[in-house]
């Protein structure tokens, strides 16, 4: 499975990104209107100080989330797909936000009524933009960010970087010779 | 938390009253905008035109350029220059303001004001060839004023200041392009020049911001303090107090904040007043009390010795105390803020300016024709709004500090030489020997991403123990003022034995405070002073001399930093400007100007080796004038020294 990768050292503390995950999760179809019917972001632009760090759902593989979920709100459809948030079927208790070790699930009030019902706040986090995927499109917010401190690949691919990295630093380091 | 805000006491108790009361502050909207995004703070978005906001990829993978074609060079110096005209723009409409109240005043047209400062008046009248003999002060003063109001909309010819700077300052302006013409042209050029599609050559864009904030510094500003010691009096060395224990629990407490000092000299004399007096004690108090934060205060302190509650950053704590009857606010550096912070006391926020309305606000529009009648008025409103004063929230603290103000280039000559043989003798000679090593302006702001004065203090007492003399205006000098750096006192305790053997022998304090961020004209008129007399330098590129603004955050800023450097001194500032998405426009800044003006920016973090950064330019000039070394030992000794004792061991 592919996740968002975040290169803090680039970047610019913007915002893209929020903007674009809220547009691509809003059903409406301009900004203007988005932000009219409380378009939320599932992208947290935090400051660590100076830094700022992008954040967002990890899909873990043992995720606790879907554990503590007592209606199967929170669910994945197999191995290595992304874990999803059923508005429909949360009843907004919480359990999800607080078992979060990364603070990426929110209960926000949702677009959608829940069966007729009032507007009510339910959980919402990223679905690694799921209908963009399906369209051949990386997620919106990875597509937004205009420096490329994003990007969305399979976790063993950006080891690989590290690792190739690494060895080429080692290498300077001990005064070897680089790539031919 | 309070103490990672500022370094002043009264400032973190009142910080600490606000959050136990959950009243957020601006430290706490700063903390909900970060993180602050990074195109803006390096200069490479560009809002000039609706085919944009273009952005800069300052990794160089994205985009380079902007739909027009505009280079990070060509988008950072037009966002440079757009932001610096603001600053110009600011300065010398009030400069504008204080000439009209003159005209005013010598038609006899306003009642509230006439000539105070006789002596001044006719000096500036023999400058610019207006006859004098024989004539009245309102009648020369007419003549002034349209002289000087002329200076705004000139179309043809340059500045008449630009003749007050030495020959080398007026060749290396006219070398460049950069003599500045009217001053209201200089802001309609630049605007038209940073117009999508004008000038997209860095270098030509920088040298127009260096046009713009000469008409502003040898222009507006300089006019606006010229013409406001004709109007409002030439400022004498006085003493008096700043912090926010200047605040009084008895008497009702009237703030005047922001910069023009037209209306608030006025409110100082209405306060004063027996029938105003009279109704205060009718309301329970014992008097009233005036005292100012920001420019206004300085206006005000250094011609009437009005005490200071605070700067920038405490214009918010200022009612937090619960004791303010009434904030009187005009323009520049007023928070939005103040009209939503009214709500939770009795505190009443009255805007004057006809260019500064604030949606919750008391709006009492000023004109000058009326303006003893408006100062009234507000003064009224104060004194009835003391009974509405919560006494139980009261919380006013107790620290207020000494100090000296009301230093001008003129006055200078007096203290320095006597009244009989006024001269600018013994500062040039201190220099020469060595007891004094130079001299450093260190003016500007508070911006709450630094600890509140935290720079100002430790970068002032770094020169002061190094013996360099301190020239301060603005909230910079504020910060000192409250820290005790502005009283006599502070020489023995923080300066270096030449620099304190100077203040003993002269009867000044090591810091000297020139007035309010006009005043930085000041400093140019002293320096003008130091080269006539002679013996350090025949231009002020080669005086041992640098400039600061260490905690900066106004446009203004930029426009002083810039006039500053472009007459040939060195400065440094922090936060650094908005240029570093370039890097041809940041060398040009900080490298080649000093090919054009003998004097480059720089930018430091950290205030102590920003300090250091001037030190070692003032021993450069010094050495370059074949200036002795410091004549005792110093803290931070001379690099040259350095390096000589290191050969020798």
């Amino acid at each position: 499975m592919k996740r968002i990768v975040a290169d803090v050292t680039k970047c610019m503390a913007c915002r893209a990104c929020e903007i674009a995950c809220a547009l691509a999760h809003s059903a409406a179809g301009g900004l203007l209107e988005a932000i009219a019917s409380g378009a939320r972001p599932r992208i947290f632009l935090e400051a660590a100080g100076r830094t700022a760090v992008p954040l967002q759902c990890r899909h873990c593989e043992d995720a606790p989330c879907v554990k503590v979920c007592p209606t199967g709100a929170l669910s994945r459809a197999g191995d290595s797909a992304p874990v999803l948030a059923d508005e429909a079927k949360c009843i907004g208790c919480a359990f999800c936000v607080q078992a979060c070790p990364f603070g990426v699930i929110r209960l926000v009030k949702v677009e959608t009524a829940h069966a007729g019902g009032p507007r009510r706040r339910a959980a919402i986090k990223c679905d690694l933009c799921v209908r963009r995927q399906a369209k051949g499109e990386p997620p919106a917010c990875v597509s937004a960010c205009p420096v490329g401190a994003l990007s969305f690949e399979e976790a063993d691919a950006v080891a690989a970087k590290s690792r190739a990295r690494t060895a080429a630093e080692a290498a300077a380091g001990a005064g070897l010779p680089g790539k031919r | 938390m309070a103490k990672a805000r500022s370094v002043d006491s009264a400032a973190q108790a009142m910080i600490a009253c606000a959050c136990d009361a959950h009243i957020p502050l601006s430290w706490d909207r700063l903390a909900e905008q970060e993180p602050q995004c990074q195109f803006g703070a390096l200069g490479i978005c560009c809002r000039h035109c609706a085919m944009g906001p273009c952005r800069i990829d300052p990794f160089g993978e994205g985009a380079q350029k902007g739909v027009c074609g505009a280079t990070a060079d060509t988008i950072v110096a037009r966002g440079l220059l757009r932001a610096l005209l603001s600053g110009v723009a600011a300065h010398s409409d009030h400069g504008r303001e204080i000439v009209h109240a003159l005209a005013l005043a010598a038609e006899g047209k306003s009642e509230a004001y006439r000539i105070k400062g006789p002596a001044k008046l006719r000096r500036l009248a023999q400058e610019y060839g207006i006859a004098c003999e024989g004539r009245s002060d309102n009648d020369i003063a007419r003549d002034l004023a349209h002289k000087l109001l002329e200076e705004f909309g000139k179309q043809e010819g340059t500045l008449l200041n630009v003749a007050r700077a030495p020959e080398q300052q007026r060749k290396n302006w006219a070398a460049v392009g950069a003599t500045p013409r009217g001053v209201d042209r200089e802001v309609v050029t630049g605007m038209h020049m940073t117009h999508v599609g004008v000038d997209n050559d860095p270098e030509h864009i920088l040298m127009a911001a260096v046009r713009a904030a000469l008409a502003d510094g040898w222009g507006g500003s300089m006019i606006a303090t010229d013409v406001s010691d004709v109007l409002f009096g030439e400022p004498h060395w006085l003493r008096s107090r700043a912090n926010l224990g200047v605040l009084r629990e008895d008497q009702v407490n009237i703030i005047v904040h922001g910069h023009e000092p037209t209306l608030s000299d006025v409110v100082v004399a209405a306060a004063r007043d027996p029938e105003m007096l009279a109704l205060a004690r009718e309301k329970g108090a014992t008097g009233i009390n005036l005292a100012g934060i920001c420019c206004t205060a300085n206006e005000v302190l250094m011609r009437h010795g009005v005490p200071i509650a605070g700067n920038y950053l405490q214009q918010e704590l200022a009612m937090l105390t619960g004791a303010v009857e009434v904030m009187l606010v005009d323009v520049q550096c007023v928070w939005p803020s103040l009209a939503e912070l009214q709500k939770c006391f009795h505190t009443k926020v009255i805007s004057t300016s006809p260019k500064a309305k604030f949606p919750g606000a008391t709006h009492i529009e000023f004109h000058e024709e009326r303006a003893m009648e408006t100062a009234k008025e507000i003064i009224k409103i104060a004194i009835e709004n003391f009974p509405n004063r919560d006494k139980a929230r009261v919380k006013i603290p107790s620290e207020s500090s000494g100090l000296v103000a009301g230093f001008t280039t003129e006055n200078v000559f007096e203290m320095l030489g006597g009244r009989y043989r006024p001269s600018y003798r013994p500062l040039n000679d201190g220099i020469m020997t060595g007891r004094l090593r130079g001299v450093a302006g260190v003016v500007g702001c508070n911006n709450p991403k630094f600890t509140h004065d935290e720079a100002h203090l430790a970068m002032v007492k770094e020169l002061i123990a190094n013996d360099v003399l301190v020239v301060q205006t603005g909230c910079s000098a504020i910060a000192c003022g409250k820290a005790g750096l502005l009283a006599p006192e502070a020489a023995k305790r923080f300066a270096g034995k030449g620099l304190q053997e100077i203040c003993e022998a002269v009867g000044i304090p090591p810091v000297l405070h020139v007035g309010s961020c006009v005043d930085n004209s000041r400093i140019l008129t002293a320096c003008c002073e130091m080269v006539k007399e002679g013996g350090i330098g025949t231009s002020f590129d080669k005086l041992p001399v640098a400039g600061a603004a260490p905690e900066w955050m106004s446009e203004k800023a930029i426009s002083i930093g810039m006039y500053v450097v472009a007459s040939g001194i060195f400065t440094v500032v922090n936060p650094a400007l908005a240029v570093r998405g370039s890097r041809l426009v940041e060398e040009l800044l900080t490298k080649t100007f000093e090919k054009y003006f003998g004097a480059t920016w720089a930018f430091e973090e950290d205030p102590v080796e920003a300090a250091r950064l001037m030190i070692d330019h003032i021993d450069r000039k010094r050495a370059e004038l074949g200036l002795p070394p410091p004549m005792y030992e110093v803290p931070y000794a001379p690099k040259t020294a350095k390096a000589a004792k290191a050969a020798a061991d």
